[in-house]
């Protein structure tokens, strides 16, 4: 009877289990020490990326069909912006930084 | 169909309409909000070195401590998923059941992001202290403040369910609070990836 509530209990089980991985990848890899030098950098922030994707699909339901255009179309001038201003003011900041020193 | 029932038919789809327009807009204001986090998350990396002769972020964090933070926003978006799936099959116990496991793992949260400030506060890494613990406490604590009011709209839609029942303006608003609550998950997820496991290594 209540097969699409199944599988999304599923949905959300899969979701849990995929972030339990990807936040513990990159807490045990700084708590052992095991990762150093920029390649810790590299694991944390793939984790990080990947589980922000998990967390949209699997927790609030983001897909390319059903998720509504307009839905869709904020996320990702949001995207943008995001992208725009902080990748902006980090160029700027560091740049400024490197002058200075 | 009689005039009342066309009257009753219209008024629904009206309402339908109504909440559909509520949800696109909540949808806009989380990605203002996100829009928020990440300038509040590039002053924080700008700052992290300004700690001008004040404490750095590995004398102040503890890995273990963000860790169990972690561990119980997770979980309470995994309980919260469990609540709207309850709420899809029209069981009003096991809604507030599940929001109410919800809410006690927010409020563990909170606590320990409490106990965490007044610890760090205690030791003399106070917000005034250095651009560092300024950035830190406005980025970490306007997400505290977040799930503070995640927890108070928990709260309030336990109230309505068991008030009102699972009505569809009841169904709208709560599937609305999970979309929030979900997305302070994600906002987490940058805090302990952008301010916890860099600062201690």
């Amino acid at each position: 009877m209540n097969h699409p509530s199944e599988r999304r209990l599923g949905t959300y089980l899969n979701g849990f289990a995929l972030a339990v991985v990807l936040t513990a990848i990159p807490f045990i890899a700084v708590m052992t020490g095991a990762i150093t030098g920029f390649a810790i950098y590299v694991v944390i922030a793939v984790c990080a990326v990947v589980q922000v994707v998990v967390h949209l699909v699997f927790f609030l339901h983001i897909d390319l069909k059903s998720t509504p255009g307009e839905n869709l179309f904020f996320l990702g001038f949001a995207g943008v912006l995001i992208f725009l201003m902080v990748g902006g003011s980090l160029w700027i900041m560091i740049d400024l930084h490197h002058r200075m020193t | 169909m009689s005039v009342s029932e066309l009257d009753h038919a219209l008024l629904a789809e009206e309402e339908e309409k109504s909440l559909e327009a509520r949800e696109f807009g909540f949808w806009v204001y989380l990605m203002t909000d996100a829009i928020i986090f990440a300038l509040l998350f590039a002053t924080y990396v700008v700052m992290v070195d300004n700690i001008a002769a004040g404490p750095a972020g590995k004398a102040v964090f503890d890995i273990n401590h963000a860790a169990i933070e972690t561990a119980l926003l997770l979980l309470s978006s995994l309980t919260f998923g469990v609540a709207t799936i309850a709420l899809g099959e029209g069981r009003p116990q096991r809604v507030v059941l599940w929001l109410l496991v919800s809410l006690a793992l927010g409020l563990g949260f909170l606590a320990m992001e409490v106990m965490e400030f007044a610890g760090m506060i205690a030791e003399g890494a106070s917000p005034q202290e250095s651009g560092f613990l300024s950035a830190f406490f406005t980025l970490v604590g306007t997400h505290g403040l977040h799930v503070t009011f995640g927890s108070i709209g928990i709260l309030v839609m336990i109230g309505q369910v068991m008030t009102k029942g699972l009505t569809k303006p009841v169904a709208s608003r709560l599937t609305r609070l999970g979309l929030f609550w979900h997305f302070l998950d994600i906002v987490w997820i940058g805090i302990f990836s952008v301010v916890y496991l860099p600062s201690v290594m």
